[in-house]
């Protein structure tokens, strides 16, 4: 694989997983339990919009990054399985943004330091946001596991629902490979240990148990996704699609 | 032929949409302006990377300057280095707190906000500092909501990054 390709691969994974999730919390739009957290949602999904969009114009190759987020199909996509698992109730879309926020975070952490300096700019920028994220999540999942009996309950359901997507966010290709060889990628083994020591605390202190079974979803990387989403895709992607000179 | 001067004092007096008391220059969101024979090249960078004032602060920054006749004008997005709420001048800071905004309290995103240790802003208000916490995130991206203790006031606290 040439190296831009791989920067292209490398720069999608990121782009993607950013996109989906920003498109998944943007359903709660309206719907919040509250309207603090209706507000707090949105903003989190603004911002990973605003970090898709920044890291599709520098994946660019030609393509402006409305044309890869709306003409690419399933298969293309390369986001981590766990941003396209549906919302549920309010305790597993919690779940669901604390592992991906905490994932982020080594992750764009590490990106800092990125011999690429346009991404090691952006992963500055986006560092100071997800901290504020991390800090939302991590603070409801403490919240509602170490809260009442039903709050336990229904996190620690969604835990157990969402542990095997977990695997996912560390599994590597032949670009990560190559992006790691160069100085330009994270260190997905490195990113793995901090991710699950910060992780195992927190849960460990919010009194939920995570699921014993190490079986792992794999194939995002290779555009094998669950059934979900294409079925955001449809609904995210049908104007663009069906008017394809609309403009706003 | 205007000079740049004069061009930079203009762009320097659009007001933020989200905030119109302060301008893109107090924010710091006008980082360079570079002028050729008749083209004109202006860079900016957004507080927060998703914020959705910035298509409209690039369409009035395109507005100003064919207001003056510039033909060519070409306006770039800078994240490096990352905006930070340091940039924002003390007069700004005044601005924010007239108009009911308490202004960034500390220098950057410290770490302490990961372990959940919070600051707590004085009411714009009534000053008390006697105040709390109700959302991190507030009616935009760059703004949480707190609520004052003693005049009982709910108020945005423009956070530090």
């Amino acid at each position: 694989m040439e190296t831009d390709q791989a920067l292209f691969n490398y720069l999608l994974r990121l782009a993607d997983s950013s996109l989906i999730l920003s498109q998944r919390l943007a359903e709660w739009c309206g719907h919040g339990p509250i309207l603090e957290e209706d507000i707090a949602l949105t903003n989190v999904s603004l911002d990973l919009l605003g970090h898709a969009t920044a890291l599709l114009t520098y994946a660019g190759k030609g393509k402006s990054a409305d044309d890869l987020a709306f003409l690419r199909s399933e298969r293309e996509y390369r986001n981590i399985l766990l941003a396209e698992q549906p919302n549920g109730d309010f305790a597993c879309t919690m779940l669901r943004q604390f592992l991906t926020d905490s994932w982020h975070y080594y992750l764009y952490a590490s990106l800092q330091k990125s011999k690429d300096e346009t991404l090691a700019a952006i992963s500055v920028k986006f560092l100071k946001e997800i901290t504020y994220h991390l800090r939302h999540s991590s603070g409801w999942v403490l919240r509602l596991g170490d809260g009442t009996a039903e709050s336990h309950l229904r996190i620690q359901n969604a835990l157990d629902e969402l542990w095997s997507f977990t695997g996912d966010l560390f599994d590597s290709d032949s670009a990560d490979e190559l992006m790691l060889a160069a100085g330009i990628g994270a260190d997905l083994n490195e990113i793995r240990k901090q991710w699950t020591a910060h992780v195992s605390e927190l849960l460990n202190k919010a009194t939920l148990k995570i699921p014993e079974s190490s079986f792992m979803q794999k194939g995002s990387l290779q555009g094998r996704h669950t059934e979900y989403l294409g079925y955001l895709l449809a609904e995210m992607q049908y104007l663009p699609r069906t008017y394809r000179d609309a403009k706003w | 032929m205007v000079t740049k001067e004069f061009l930079v004092g203009l762009l320097s007096e659009i007001p933020d949409p989200e905030i119109p008391v302060i301008t893109i220059k107090d924010l710091g969101i006008l980082r360079e302006v570079e002028m050729g024979k008749d083209s004109c090249s202006v860079t900016i960078t957004p507080t927060y990377s998703g914020c959705p004032a910035m298509r409209l602060i690039e369409d009035q920054i395109r507005d100003v300057l064919s207001g003056q006749g510039i033909k060519n004008i070409q306006v770039n997005m800078s994240y490096s280095p990352a905006w930070t709420t340091d940039w924002i001048s003390d007069e700004a800071r005044e601005k924010l707190r007239k108009y009911g905004i308490a202004p960034p309290e500390h220098t950057s995103v410290d770490k302490g906000i990961l372990m959940g240790k919070s600051t707590f802003p004085a009411c714009p208000q009534c000053k008390s500092i006697n105040t709390e916490l109700i959302s991190q995130f507030g009616s935009t991206a760059c703004k949480a909501l707190y609520r004052c203790k003693d005049c009982r006031e709910p108020f945005d606290y423009f956070k530090c990054i």
